[in-house]
């Protein structure tokens, strides 16, 4: 349909020898489109980039419980960065965030080629795979906590059963309790990964493998070196939505550790929602999320960049 | 529509058989252990036989999980009647933002300050010289709880002060008794400040934390307070922490655990558990070491009701603030609390031992030390609870580190 019949078709008719205005453009056209997303784009503008602002002002402040404080620079930035507990959260979240994401992308990955092997209940084991991320991460975090305590769950079951020097008491142990952290989060994740990947893996064409099979190359290569670049797309959309779901890890820190013993399992959602509500310190919890939000840029920019830059040939 | 009839008929008969002033007010608090729900069980009690209605709100989780909903319920245009909250700093943004009821009226009706064991108290509630909410009970953390059965296990006689214990804890350990009972999370963040008023004196206490003095905390009295703290640390295994305060109360019964430091609201959870003060446990008030405690108030806020609110709410509010203070009502919940009265001129010889002892403390002429809430700001609190959580995790953290780490957060505490 031409833009000129769409218009008529409105009611508007527009004179077929005189080209649209600029006003025409901004307003008339694909009218019924506009309107449609508009509650969207009010959202996204008043919402979104609205709040975003809104918070990053504020972190300038010296806002206590209430958003009122007034300019003081880069204050809270300084005492952030200079806080023991920011420190750790940060590197927590570092370490967490890159163990998990390489975990969970590769066993996703490995899964996805394992169900990708026409194999029989396809659909059962992919409901059971995909099952941990139906619950939320506060009770994953729960479930995992009663297994994991080591007067509640596996120690003092193994002990009960007569193994007396079984110690499994991670999450009481600060070298270790991250690792536990990890336990929890791959396993709540990786069902989700290895969907996006299998679909990935269906979308590749029937007819490279037939070209592959018929040039000998051993399974495999053929995932290593063919399907896998062809993935690229899913690939990165599955590392932005991990990234970004890695940076605001919150609930299943609270629900399984609380980020203790100490501090060794504080992450820096924890730290914002701390200070805003618990410290009743707003300008100090809005400096902090407002790095979370550049530490999210970080891992979207580049995303934006491949997918939304200029055309390579591919 | 004769079921309609019917209602509307029963709904009118209930009004009228009701006093004419009748209403239903939303109260939310944090009191939800067992001891603690039912001492609020009390005020609801007595509240309702006046006619109205409490309409009980209970928000699992203190300062942390009540807090922010109470606030930005507030805050949101959708208040409660009336409100257990932090005083503080959160309380007082929204004293400035207009939205908490003044009550200096009320206060000066019923002479409020004449009967208060402690004006002090009212510090807290205080803005501009107005009163904005009504401390309900007096609690405080300086208190050594053990276990008479643990200690005769033993084979030691129970301690008579936090010296005698601290010396005993190898030899409990021996034993095979958990020497200090911890529950996880926020129990272990009283426990420093009791250390600082009690091992480091009240002195030490008022220069650190009420004119934040860092030079005071790199004295020699305040190592002998770091060195406490680590005896406790030292002293606790992780794998023996417990998730709630509550089950401390029980390792303390069943004489597994020998001794814990906390609030006197744990005496709410021994009597749940029928444990008799003098037979079953000892308490310490001051840790046997200072008659002069650190205590501060539960108290109640009444929020500003949006306009068009009922007059009936409006009175029934001033009701329960007033209910809050009266005599009767500072008996029952106190029984059940195990916390201190906010008023000395009530009989309370069915108290027991350990609240005889607290309410003596109270009666003395020095009176109670200011509690952290109105010293220290949520957020020093906040970076104070930061350090000790990481020093107690962390047993390579040194007393050093320690000292040094307190006095800057002293040093820029605002």
């Amino acid at each position: 349909m031409t833009d000129i019949q769409h218009a008529g078709a409105l009611g508007r008719p527009v004179a077929a020898d005189k080209p649209p205005g600029l006003l025409h453009n901004l307003f008339v056209r694909n009218l019924s489109a506009k309107i449609a997303a508009t509650p969207m784009v009010v959202i996204v503008l008043v919402v979104f980039i609205g709040c975003t602002l809104w918070s990053v002002w504020f972190s300038f402040t010296d806002s206590r419980a209430l958003p009122n404080g007034a300019f003081i620079g880069w204050e809270q930035y300084e005492r952030l960065f200079a806080a023991r507990r920011w420190r750790i959260s940060a590197t927590n979240l570092l370490t967490y965030g890159i163990f998990s994401l390489v975990f969970t992308m590769v066993v996703g990955f490995l899964l996805a080629v394992l169900m990708d092997q026409k194999i029989r209940f396809e659909s059962g084991f992919r409901t059971i795979f995909l099952y941990p991320f139906a619950l939320s991460g506060i009770v994953t975090g729960l479930v995992w906590q009663w297994i994991m305590n080591p007067t509640l769950g596996l120690q003092s079951t193994m002990r009960g059963l007569g193994w007396t020097n079984f110690t499994f008491d991670w999450i009481t142990n600060t070298d270790m309790v991250l690792y536990a952290l990890m336990i929890a989060g791959t396993w709540h994740g990786t069902g989700f990964v290895m969907v996006l990947m299998l679909a990935g893996l269906r979308g590749v064409d029937e007819e490279i493998w037939k070209a592959a099979r018929v040039d000998g190359i051993p399974t495999w290569r053929t995932y290593l070196q063919i399907v896998l670049p062809m993935m690229r797309g899913v690939i990165v959309t599955t590392l932005v939505i991990v990234g970004s779901g890695l940076v605001r890890t919150y609930d299943l820190v609270v629900a399984l550790t609380n980020g203790g013993p100490g501090l060794s399992s504080e992450v820096p959602a924890k730290y914002v929602i701390n200070y805003m509500f618990n410290a009743g310190n707003l300008g100090q919890a809005l400096a902090a999320s407002t790095v979370m939000l550049a530490a999210v840029f970080v891992i979207l920019i580049p995303w934006i960049v491949i997918e939304f830059g200029p055309k390579k040939a591919r | 529509m004769t079921k309609f009839t019917v209602a509307a008929a029963m709904a009118a008969a209930l009004m009228s058989s009701t006093a004419a002033m009748a209403a239903e007010l939303e109260v939310t608090h944090w009191w939800t252990s067992g001891g603690e729900s039912a001492a609020v069980a009390e005020f609801a009690r007595l509240f309702d036989a006046t006619g109205n209605k409490w309409v009980d709100s209970a928000l699992a989780g203190s300062g942390t999980g009540a807090n922010p909903v109470i606030i930005s319920r507030i805050l949101g245009g959708n208040p409660m009647g009336a409100t257990q909250m932090n005083t503080g700093r959160d309380a007082e943004g929204l004293i400035q933002a207009g939205l908490i009821r003044d009550l200096t009226p009320i206060a000066e009706e019923e002479g409020w300050k004449e009967f208060y064991a402690d004006p002090g108290l009212f510090d807290a509630c205080t803005y501009e010289g107005k009163i904005y909410c009504v401390p309900v009970n007096i609690h405080s953390w300086h208190w050594l709880w053990l276990s008479t059965k643990a200690f005769e296990t033993a084979g030691i006689p129970v301690p008579k002060d936090w010296n005698e214990y601290a010396t005993a804890i190898p030899q409990l350990r021996e034993a095979g008794v958990i020497p200090f009972g911890l529950a996880a999370g926020w129990p272990l963040n009283g426990i420093p400040g009791v250390l600082l008023a009690d091992v480091g004196g009240p002195e030490l206490y008022e220069k650190v934390w009420g004119e934040h003095d860092a030079e005071a905390v790199r004295s020699p009295e305040f190592r002998k307070v770091a060195e406490a703290w680590a005896t406790i640390r030292d002293a606790v295994d992780p794998a023996e922490v417990v998730p709630q305060f509550g089950d401390v109360a029980n390792q303390l019964i069943a004489g597994e655990a020998a001794a814990n430091i906390h609030g006197d609201w744990i005496q709410g959870d021994l009597q749940v558990a029928g444990a008799v003060p003098g037979e079953d446990y000892e308490c310490l008030p001051g840790l046997g070491l200072t008659q002069r405690i650190e205590g501060g108030g539960d108290a109640f806020y009444f929020p500003q009701l949006p306009e068009g609110t009922s007059q009936d709410v409006l009175d029934a509010q001033v009701e329960l603030a007033k209910l809050l203070v009266s005599k009767e009502a500072q008996v029952a919940f106190n029984l059940k609390k195990g916390s201190m009265p906010i008023r000395t001129d009530i009989d309370l010889s069915t108290a027991n031992p350990c609240m005889q002892k607290a309410i003596a403390i109270l009666q003395s002429p020095e009176g109670l030390l200011p509690s952290g809430e109105t010293l220290n700001s949520s957020d020093t609190q906040q970076q104070l609870d930061d350090l000790n959580q990481e020093f107690f995790a962390d047993k390579s953290f040194s007393v050093d580190d320690y000292i040094e780490e307190y006095a800057s957060i002293i040093e820029s505490a605002n």
